[in-house]
């Protein structure tokens, strides 16, 4: 293109017209920008591949690209990759129409997610899982751990710690790949490697035919067909005395109330992400008897007219999660409950979604937080709808507490306390396991007629009465009834009845280490106190001097100040160990590791 | 206290007190001058208490624990302790001393003035006993923002600012406990995710973990000690799009150090890139400070190699009067004299949409009485031209019928050819959040853009078959009787007409021609029509278009159709381009119209402005933006004045452009820099940017606002109204405006629109809605409530035919090309590339393509391409977009290194004379 003719040009040297910056060091530049950078060439942040979109849209297939789904797809994904790569997790971002930030926030927040960036390498094939939870380091976790280190080929196999499993009774646990491993040593774990051995191993529970010819189902029939009405079930459900198993011992009728004034359309939420440290017995009852739970699910889910039912089932439980899948399947079949009408979720490695509204929020598919409340979830829950929320074990006695009456519920009890408690027992006893004793037995009672006594060997030295959370107790507390109030003046509480049991051969400063330092692990970080409370607290313990005024004070502002019971009960088993055993503080190494 | 009915009465320290409705006991306590302390909840518009960090905890007798106070609100009867409680204060301190255990020592703080420390201070904590957490290195990688995790608390104000409040979404907090981090997509650099740099995050920020890096030196510290501030705060509105931010300019030593969005109407606080780091411009060394005259014998070549930063290679440095006289006697050779090229005719002006409400008002006038024709026109010829012309036929007035933030009451919005993410960012975040809220976007674009996210429907088109869509529409709205027959019968006329026109226009037969399925235009039709409240925003994408004014037709025809215009949520919003287009516009700087649309064709019109300004006027409207170029060519017109604006980037087939303005005889251009218009110039005339001058603007929601001087104006630049005034004293003019006040009170002489709007009034209140009935009322958002501006009252309906795009592809050109902007950059450049922050975060010329259509092509990202077209030829770098369809390139039009005008078509729009930016045919090939 020649510049248009100028008239004057004719008279002037063409030479002026040349710019005489190109002596100077300065390139000359034809636009007013810098350039001190390039131009990108793409759009802003990471590009998603048609590859890994192609990828994920194949294994997501027909699947709703709902935003609650977000943990199952995420699931999907690390199941048939073994990890998540920044690719899949921007395509799968991409599909579900959600930010990337939403996408890594939620993946990174749960423990069994591994999300690999660009660049970074992949985890070996095989993870291998030792829990480090207390009853498998009282029997000898850490040593199994290490030898696993020693004996794996890193590149075939990652060996990592990981909290309370939910089998205690059978205390060393070592996950391969789903496979748990009971009373596990390195030995028997290298072998099961060499082999794959690396499913779970299959249920073998009462069947739904066997459920039905003892007369299950029945009363849920009854309600289903009005021969039994909401007051005549909830009546009986209240002269029970039936309370909240999980741990917070809300009258159970009483919630059911709450939920029915609350305005429909309602959602019913089972907590089965049993994570307490030493709680085993949601999984001792899904194992043996799912129909009797899934009786007393849909029971109250018609009572307090719940449209639909989502079970949220810890990660660590895949065989129950194969379990209850074919036995939904099966009650489907047989016409007991509406195709579609129960979703089974699953959890991904996170204690605090036990806690109600986490949960909720993790149904959601975000980030396990605990809301604020109020509101409470029986007005504004799942999806903002009014949700019932009730623990596994509490609707396993549903059908018991209907069939054999409130009385046969509530006469039983010790102490001048009523009902039958679930304890999880673990720790220095005879007989670990899932003791059903009346509420209100005492330590030693439970440890003498149920436990076949301590264990040999091992003298009683101190006991937790309601997991990690509930406190510490001494030997000579040992006669103080357990159940939901009675420990409280103590500092304590029951909560799910997970009692792990301590001998004169337990370290009492390592204990409340271990203990903080899952509370640490676990805390979700949504709260200050909290966040950095167990942080500073881990810190603190494990100086060699325990700075006491200053934990004092730290506990109080974790107990008064924390949005929810992780961070009010973080400090409990500290606190116990301070007031309880200043010797074995005083006397410890240090806890130097 | 006065009892109100819902009120809520509780106990705040043994004191009976009352709660508003809704109020959190922070709230609360707050109006009862009980100041409690909070870091994560922040009480600036749209954010909401989160109740993370637990400094503001109360006691609540009967309660086992304390309380957040930010996310309670009390019961009747409660007893809330706050300052009287020991217990609620240790925890507090307790948080405190926590947080502070992590944070850097203050003296090396990030911002040493930070919410967090204020805290620490009040509630005297200086010290933390808790040992420290590892600590976290800085993420330098943003060109603008220091970020400093170090300090970060895990409050999540960044990330509600970024999601909640922008909806940006790029924060997230990822990990637990205490690995909780605040990260961008996935734990990303921040230069490196998909930050758009709006610094929402940054103004949001308690404790000095997000800062501008203006605030801090090069090791992170903050630069004010504590109890420091910048010097002065001014407050003004955002110079870049018609949105018309509020913002503050915080100054030191003369210079914006930063700036903060202010609560204005159109903006709540929020800002977009350009209006919270696009500042620095004004202080570039590329600056014009001085006035410049051609040197002797240096001729007018139109492709000319120049460099802006070294302008004295063709000017020399004069002094105002120097310049002035000549530039002054330029203008009057030509109007006094005789024959081809002189004459009254022979000058025209372009004023700018960039200019405040009195510059635009000054420079119309000085044309009309001070060069003696109508010959003025401005940039708006170049973005709504055929908009303005359609609203003006239709419905008689070409602003808004109701504001974005309408969009909030509106059960439907259609977005059509406009990309508020990258030209309305702050408008965008309405209408994200209203998405959020449950309205439901229609995207009708040819390009998928990143709203699309939020979008219930995208109705990617086929480009330039706008007619043939819309048309479809409004058949399925006539066949269906969707129709609103009473609206119809009583605010229209023309509707047989339009309804018999309908009748070709199944969706079945423009479905080909538009690439949207039969049953996807039917739903649209249908949620839109039958929406209780339904709202349609466009941009350039309908008006740039040789059937641009058919287009926006069609699209007032669906308004009227259905009845969507006159209510909240409901109405025809073209989103305007520049801060002051509508303004600029209002103020009668175009060349068929005086101020406040009052045409020049109208001589009752012609005699009450020349009863005004006394003198004797052009009774011929005069030309238009392209008009002028081709006058130019063919020697009718020889004189330009050029205020602000930059044809010879601006222009379609710039070539041509330039040529023209090469060719003028006398050109004198008032601007900050040597644009690349200047450097065709005769005399260059320094002005003053806006921070640097007081004056009035006008937003797309015919918002008036005010923006203050901030700076001083360096060196010998001047305002422009103050150099508009010069040279009409030099025309022979007799003008003695010692403010834009002045001005603006002449304006109340010509234009009701402002009526109740006075200096003083946006002195106090910073903005007014035209049209406003009193002094003491809120103007009105939505207008046309029971009639319309035309000699009827009614409306007129008119039918539209389907036309094809002036230059179709072919075999030699089989491409698409579409031009606009980005994010970052602002018209032609000449302020935005001169910004740091801008210029680094997109630097280079750039042309926009599918990823399939690259593949098919042998072509790769950052390839080095030529993109050519009929008019000619540039080379740019190749990006993939994936949102720009198959066959079609996209490219922005502020590179001076890589002009895209000199690829468009210049054919006009018959009506409203504005040329088809968004289409013509062309071709790519490796450099």
């Amino acid at each position: 293109m020649s510049p248009k003719p100028f008239t004057k040009m004719a008279r002037y040297p063409m030479s002026d017209l040349i710019p005489t910056v190109q002596d100077s060091d300065q390139p000359q530049r034809r636009h007013p920008g810098k350039g001190r950078r390039k131009g990108r060439v793409n759009n802003r942040g990471r590009q998603v591949s048609p590859q890994a979109q192609t990828e994920i849209q194949a294994l997501l297939g027909d699947r709703s690209r709902q935003r609650d789904l977000l943990i199952e797809h995420l699931h999907l994904i690390q199941d048939y990759y073994g990890h998540i790569s920044a690719q899949h997790l921007a395509a799968l971002a991409e599909e579900m129409k959600i930010s990337q930030a939403e996408a890594y926030e939620v993946a990174t927040f749960y423990a069994h997610f591994d999300i690999i960036k660009e660049g970074e390498p992949t985890p070996a094939p095989l993870t291998v899982r030792v829990c480090e939870s207390l009853s498998c380091q009282l029997k000898g976790a850490e040593q199994v751990h290490d030898a696993l280190l020693a004996g794996c080929d890193a590149s075939e196999v990652r060996v990592l710690k990981a909290p309370c499993m939910g089998r205690c009774e059978s205390a060393p646990i070592v996950e391969v790949g789903h496979n748990h491993v009971p009373n596990a040593t390195a030995e028997q774990v290298l072998k099961l490697i060499d082999d794959n051995d690396i499913h779970p191993v299959k249920v073998n529970s009462i069947s739904l035919d066997t459920y039905r010819a003892s007369g299950g189902y029945e009363i849920l029939e009854k309600c289903q067909d009005n021969r039994l009405s909401y007051e005549e079930i909830s009546g009986v459900l209240n002269d029970s005395g039936l309370r909240g198993l999980g741990g917070a011992g809300f009258p159970t009728a009483t919630k059911w109330k709450f939920v029915k004034q609350a305005q429909g359309p309602r959602l019913m939420a089972v907590n089965g992400d049993e994570g307490e440290p030493g709680t085993f017995k949601d999984r001792h009852y899904l194992e043996q008897d799912p129909h009797r739970f899934l009786e007393g699910m849909l029971i109250s889910a018609w009572a307090v007219e719940a449209d639909e039912v989502y079970i949220y089932l810890r990660d660590e439980y895949p065989h129950i999660r194969a379990l209850l899948l074919q036995e939904i399947d099966a009650i489907e079949k047989a016409g007991l409950v509406a195709t579609g009408k129960i979703h089974l979720r699953r959890g991904a490695g996170a204690y605090i979604c036990g806690e109600e509204s986490a949960m909720i929020e993790s149904l959601e598919g975000k980030r396990g937080y605990p809301r604020q409340r109020p509101p409470y979830v029986a007005q504004v829950g799942l999806f903002n709808r009014p949700t019932l929320v009730n623990n596994v074990e509490t609707l396993f006695w549903l059908r018991d507490i209907l069939e054999k009456g409130a009385d046969w519920f509530s006469s039983q009890g010790r102490n001048g306390r009523q009902g039958l408690r679930s304890f999880s027992v673990s720790g220095r006893v005879a007989k670990p396991g899932v003791h059903l004793a009346p509420a209100g037995i005492t330590l030693e009672e439970l440890v003498e007629e149920y436990c076949g006594g301590m264990a040999e060997g091992h003298q009683l030295k101190a006991y937790l009465p309601g997991g990690a959370s509930g406190g510490i107790l001494p030997a000579s507390l040992g006669n103080i009834p357990l159940d939901f109030g009675t420990l409280e003046d103590q500092g304590c509480f029951i909560g799910s009845a997970a009692v792990v049991v301590l001998s004169d051969q337990d370290d009492m400063r390592e204990v409340a280490l271990n203990l903080m330092r899952f509370f640490a692990d676990e805390s979700c970080g949504q709260c200050t106190p909290c966040r950095n409370g167990t942080e500073k607290a881990v810190q603190i313990m494990e100086a060699k001097d325990w700075n006491l005024p200053l934990l004092d004070d730290l506990g109080q502002v974790m107990r008064d100040a924390s949005i929810c019971g992780l961070g009010q009960a973080a400090s409990n088993p500290v606190q116990s160990v301070v007031k309880h055993f200043s010797a074995d503080i005083l006397a410890s190494d240090g806890g130097q590791h | 206290m006065e009892q109100s009915s819902d009120t809520i009465a509780f106990y705040l320290d043994g004191r009976e007190v009352e709660a508003l409705p809704g109020e959190s006991i922070w709230e609360a306590a707050k109006r009862h001058q009980e100041n409690i302390p909070h870091l994560c909840y922040s009480e600036e518009q749209d954010y909401e208490a989160s109740g993370n960090c637990r400094a503001c905890m109360v006691e609540i007798e009967g309660e086992r624990t304390l309380a957040a106070s930010c996310v309670r609100t009390p019961s009747p009867g409660m007893k809330v302790n706050s300052a009287s409680s020991e217990r609620a204060q240790r925890a507090r301190k307790g948080v405190l001393e926590l947080l502070l255990a992590d944070q850097p020592e203050r003296e090396l703080s990030h911002d040493k003035n930070s919410q967090l420390w204020h805290w620490a201070d009040t509630l005297e904590i200086s010290d933390s006993r808790y040992p420290e957490k590892a600590s976290c290195s800085a993420d330098n990688s943003h060109t603008a923002i220091a970020v400093n995790m170090d300090a970060c608390i895990s409050c999540q104000l960044c990330m509600q600012g970024c999601r909640d409040v922008q909806v940006n979404d790029v924060i997230g907090l990822a990990g637990r406990g205490a690995d909780t981090k605040i990260v961008f997509d996935f734990d990303d650099a921040m230069g490196e995710s998909t930050c758009v740099s709006c610094g929402e995050c940054v103004q949001a920020c308690p404790t000095g973990a997000l800062m501008p890096k203006t605030s801090v030196n090069e090791a992170g510290v903050g630069i004010f000690e504590p109890g420091e501030k910048p010097d002065r705060k001014v407050d003004s509105i955002c110079p870049y799009c018609g949105v018309g931010c509020q913002i503050s300019y915080n100054i030191k030593d003369d210079k914006i150090l930063f700036v903060e969005g202010r609560g204005g109407p159109s903006n709540k606080n929020r800002l977009c890139v350009k209006g919270r780091f696009g500042f620095d411009y004004v202080q570039h060394p590329d600056r014009l400070l001085k006035p410049l005259i051609r040197k002797e014998g240096v001729p007018k070549v139109a492709s000319e190699a120049f460099d802006p930063a070294t302008p004295l290679t063709h000017f020399r440095e004069a002094s105002w009067e120097e310049a002035l006289a000549l530039a002054t006697q330029g203008f009057k050779d030509i109007r006094d004299g005789e024959g081809k090229g002189r004459g009254k005719k022979a000058l025209a002006g372009f004023g700018s949409a960039k200019c405040s409400n009195e510059e635009a008002y000054l420079f119309q006038k000085l044309i009309r009485t001070g060069f003696g024709s109508n010959n003025v026109d401005h940039c708006t010829r170049l973005c709504h031209a055929s908009s303005v012309a359609a609203l003006l036929e239709g419905v008689g007035s070409g602003a808004v019928s109701a504001s974005f933030m309408e969009v909030e009451n509106a059960d439907v919005a259609i977005m059509i050819g406009c990309n508020p993410e990258s030209n309305h960012p702050v408008a965008g975040t309405f209408f994200k959040r209203a998405a959020k809220n449950g309205t439901q976007l229609v995207i009708m674009d040819p390009r998928g853009h990143s709203l699309k996210k939020h979008a219930s429907h995208l109705l990617q088109f086929k480009p330039g078959s706008d007619v043939a869509l819309l048309n479809a529409m409004l058949n399925v709205i006539v066949t269906e009787k969707l129709y609103k027959e009473d609206f119809i019968k009583e605010r229209s006329l023309g509707f047989e007409q339009l309804q018999k026109h309908l009748v070709d226009y199944s969706p079945e037969a423009m479905s080909p021609l538009c690439g949207i399925a039969p049953e996807k235009i039917r739903e649209v039709a249908r949620l839109y029509a039958n929406a209780k409240s339904a709202i349609i925003f466009w941009g350039m994408g309908i008006s740039q278009h040789t059937h641009g004014t058919d287009n926006c037709r069609c699209l007032i025809s669906l308004a009227m159709l259905t009845g969507q215009i006159g209510r909240p949520g409901t109405g025809l919003h073209p989103l305007r381009g520049q801060n002051n287009v509508q303004g600029a516009s209002d103020a009668g700087l175009i060349p068929m119209m005086y101020p406040d649309y009052q045409k020049v064709a109208n001589s009752d019109a012609m005699a009450a402005f020349e009863k005004l300004w006394d003198v004797e006027l052009d009774p011929e409207p005069g030309l238009t933006v392209v008009e002028i170029m081709d006058a130019i060519a063919e020697d009718n017109i020889s004189g330009m004045y050029i205020m602000g604006e930059n044809p010879a980037m601006s222009d379609p087939d710039v070539q041509h452009a330039r040529e023209s303005l090469a060719k003028l005889e006398h050109l004198v251009v008032q601007d900050l820099f040597v644009t690349e218009t200047a450097i065709y110039a005769d005399v260059i005339l320094p002005s003053s940017g806006w921070p640097e001058k007081d004056g009035t603007v006008s937003n797309t929601n015919r918002q008036v606002q005010l923006g203050k001087q901030a700076l001083p104006t360096p060196g010998d630049t001047k305002a422009d109204w103050w150099i508009t005034q010069e040279i009409a004293k030099g025309m022979g003019l007799d003008w003695q405006y010692t403010h834009p006040k002045d001005v603006f009170a002449e304006m109340h002489l010509a234009m009701p629109s402002l009526n109740n709007i006075t200096w003083e009034r946006l002195e106090r209140e910073a903005s007014v809605t035209y049209p406003c009935a009193a002094p003491d009322q809120l103007g009105q958002d939505v207008v046309f409530t029971d009639d319309f501006p035309t000699d009827t009252g009614k409306a007129t309906l008119v039918p539209a035919a389907v036309l094809s795009p002036d230059e179709t592809p072919d075999d030699e050109y089989p491409l698409i090309l579409s031009t606009g902007r980005v994010l970052e950059h602002w018209h032609t450049g000449s302020m935005t590339r001169r910004s740091q922050t801008l210029d680094d975060l997109e630097p280079e010329a750039v042309v926009t393509m599918n990823n399939r259509e690259m593949n098919r092509n042998g072509f790769e990202p950052g390839d080095m391409v030529r993109v050519i077209t009929r008019r000619g030829t540039v080379e740019v770098k190749l990006r993939v977009d994936n949102a720009v369809a198959e066959g079609n390139l996209f490219m922005p039009f502020c590179f001076a290194e890589g002009p895209a005008n000199m690829l468009t078509n210049p054919k006009l729009d018959p009506f409203g004379k504005i040329p088809e930016f968004k289409y013509c045919a062309a071709r790519i090939e490796h450099v």
